[in-house]
């Protein structure tokens, strides 16, 4: 499978934050040939363990958050509309004239519209649309809509990824998918590979609420090292070029307080050996990814970055490079299948 | 009729780019033996069947364009600036996928994201001015291999049967006038029949004033897509229509005011087929019926629209009973037209 079908298919997957459970198994089906044992935890994190060549192996995590922003109904209007509030950080001004799925007792298409502009009074027309003001409309009778839809239940924005000029792609959910993609990728390169190491890729879940995902499955597997792959914002105009990265020019590298300096460092150096052109992504403090949350789980987790460029964040024109994926992939899989733990003595086992 | 509506959609035809939607209705006319003519501006003219009972002549319009936008400067960067064409929402558009010129070239229409607006930003509209469209170009060179300026972006929006009887599409002011025009040049009239299918309205109702003043007919019924702004929180009397209750009769609105005689033998017609129908509750909008009636030595008109919530945007939604009970109505109103407006009016 090429890697524009393989995001394209991984888009097309439906995971509001909160709501994995709808979808692990699918995520599931992208690890299960790749790995010597795919499992979902009980907070529908989905697991893929592939076990190292070394007699005392040390474990290295890869993780990318496959959870997406969404909604989740929270009450009926008549006329067959739903009113909405938000799951995870999303922008109202993407969700005007928006298509969505309901995932109720089944499926319902909607859409979302707004109060026309002509009936705007003034002191609406200039600000943002609230979300409280936003409303779904799903074509069914009040009755019909109550059989079909409860309160509580998540809506997920639907759109279809479509492929661009220059192998770039566009769509909802690349925010995280394409990070996905690239763990689905550098499971594939790993299978012709000796790695001394047991390497666990991780598609976590509830990044987009509080990174709870990467926090309890970093906190049972227990790694020596991790590694999050995450999107990072694109260049845009009207953005400083200090906030964002141009896309085919190299792969973002987190750098901060929150990253193991030395283990940055070899992955800086991976890029330079294999050839693969890295980027500096300066985080002087909380990343807003799940290595804020990783480091600090159990006893403290060394963590590395590894970003993927992305335009449009939390819209349904998010927009990516495929080559910007792939690189993202084949550094990581180069980084992590070297013998690359250095464990320090360890002082509190008598 | 439902499979054209939505084959219809899928084509872009942006004000004064309407070729590909009057191709298709040529293409798709059932009766291969009805004189067609393209005017110079473009507009679609057929000649419909008559069986000669009365002198009446007829004009039926529905406008094949759409809104949408035009690229009107092509940054260092390769990004497209634009212009709307026709009257479009701007709070709508951040985020929205489009196809620009005739390649389609794939595009998204690009923002600064939500996490590195300010709080101003977050709070506000975004401005026209601040949002373009992105096709993944890595420069201006690189963009102008695929667009030129002048070229038009249309929504990228496929059309969705959903709910007990809905669709979901762009464009539906006016494709479903023109599905429904497409329907009625398969009947036989008592009367010279001249269906139109118009350029230009969203840009000021420019392609009907010619037809108009070309067939000098005495009668003219506009088929239209309008507003419908039943959604909560819009009061009552706001609601210009209401959808599901049928096709509705327009006694006025900005650019015309319906004849009094032909408004009435809608409603009548209505009334005794026991066909559903609305008088819509506003005078707002306007439409070909603005030209067509002070045409030439002056029209009678009337408008008959299908309500269309979120129109002029990638998401507009109508009832298809709406627009089935709007053509039972405008044929059955049709065929006893002569005897109710009595023939010809000089």
């Amino acid at each position: 499978m090429d890697t524009g079908t393989l995001v394209k298919q991984l888009c097309e997957i439906n995971a509001p934050t909160g709501y994995e459970n709808l979808s692990a198994e699918k995520i599931k089906s992208f690890f299960n040939p790749l790995c010597d044992e795919v499992y979902i935890d009980p907070f529908y994190n989905v697991i893929g363990y592939k076990k190292g060549t070394s007699p005392e192996p040390k474990k290295v995590v890869i993780t990318a958050h496959y959870d997406q922003i969404g909604m989740i109904v929270t009450g009926y209007e008549k006329g067959g509309f739903l009113r909405i509030s938000h799951l995870g950080g999303i922008d109202t001004k993407a969700l005007l004239a928006r298509e969505v799925v309901v995932h109720g007792r089944e499926e319902v298409y909607g859409v979302i519209g707004a109060k026309p502009p002509h009936l705007l009074k003034e002191n609406e027309t200039g600000r943002n649309v609230k979300i409280t003001e936003l409303f779904i409309d799903t074509g069914f009778s009040d009755d019909t809509l109550k059989e079909k839809v409860e309160i509580g239940d998540p809506v997920s924005i639907a759109a279809p990824v479509v492929e661009m000029k220059n192998g770039c792609v566009a769509g909802k959910s690349l925010d995280n998918r394409a990070g996905v993609a690239a763990l689905v990728l550098i499971l594939e390169q790993l299978q012709n590979v000796k790695h001394p190491n047991d390497i666990y890729v991780v598609a976590t879940v509830q990044e987009e609420t509080e990174l709870f995902g990467a926090v309890t499955s970093s906190y049972s597997i227990e790694p020596d090292l991790a590694v999050v792959i995450d999107v990072c914002h694109g260049d845009m105009p009207d953005v400083d070029k200090s906030q964002c990265f141009p896309l085919n020019r190299g792969v973002p590298v987190a750098v901060g307080p929150a990253f193991h300096s030395e283990y940055t460092n070899a992955l800086f150096e991976t890029g330079k050996r294999e050839r693969i052109p890295t980027q500096r992504c300066i985080e002087p403090g909380d990343p807003g990814t799940e290595a804020w949350a990783i480091q600090v789980s159990r006893f403290g987790i060394p963590i590395v970055e590894v970003c993927i460029p992305l335009r449009y964040m939390h819209t349904t024109a998010e927009l990516v490079s495929l080559k910007d994926i792939e690189a993202a992939a084949t550094l990581v899989a180069r980084y992590v299948s070297g013998d690359i733990i250095k464990t320090p003595e360890d002082i509190f086992q008598a | 009729m439902v499979r054209k509506l939505a084959e219809l959609t899928r084509i872009d035809g942006i004000s004064g780019n309407e070729h590909e939607v009057r191709n298709y209705i040529i293409q798709n006319l059932e009766d291969k033996f009805l004189k067609h003519y393209t005017d110079n501006i473009g507009n679609l003219i057929v000649k419909g069947k008559t069986d000669g009972s009365s002198g009446l002549k007829v004009m039926l319009s529905a406008h094949m364009d759409e809104v949408g936008l035009m690229v009107n400067y092509i940054t260092e960067d390769g990004k497209l600036k634009f212009s709307p064409v026709g009257g479009l929402d701007s709070r709508i558009l951040a985020g929205q996928h489009v196809r620009v010129g005739r390649d389609r070239i794939p595009g998204v229409i690009g923002y600064k994201s939500i996490h590195l607006q300010d709080k101003s930003e977050r709070e506000s509209v975004i401005k026209l001015k601040n949002l373009y469209i992105d096709i993944a170009a890595k420069d201006r060179e690189n963009a102008e291999e695929y667009v030129k300026t002048g070229d038009y972006a249309a929504f990228a929006s496929e059309p969705v049967f959903f709910g007990e009887s809905r669709i979901k599409a762009k464009a539906l002011d006016d494709r479903a006038g023109c599905a429904v025009l497409m329907e009625l040049l398969k009947e036989v009239w008592p009367f010279e029949l001249y269906a139109c299918f118009t350029v230009q309205e969203e840009v000021g109702l420019r392609g009907a004033l010619v037809a108009a003043n070309r067939i000098k007919p005495d009668i003219g019924i506009v088929l239209e897509g309008t507003t419908c702004a039943d959604v909560p929180k819009v009061k009552e009397h706001e609601m210009s229509t209401v959808m599901g209750e049928g096709p509705a009769l327009s006694f006025a609105d900005r650019t015309s005011l319906a004849d009094r005689e032909l408004f009435y033998h809608f409603l009548k017609t209505a009334e005794i087929e026991g066909i559903p129908y609305q008088v819509k509750r506003t005078a707002t909008g306007g439409n070909d019926a603005g030209k067509i009636q002070t045409a030439g030595t002056g029209v009678r008109t009337m408008v008959v629209s299908v309500p269309c919530r979120y129109i002029h945007s990638p998401v507009s939604v109508l009832d298809l009973n709406d627009l089935k009970n709007m053509l039972k109505l405008v044929s059955k109103a049709l065929h006893t037209l002569p005897e109710a407006i009595g023939g010809r009016i000089i």
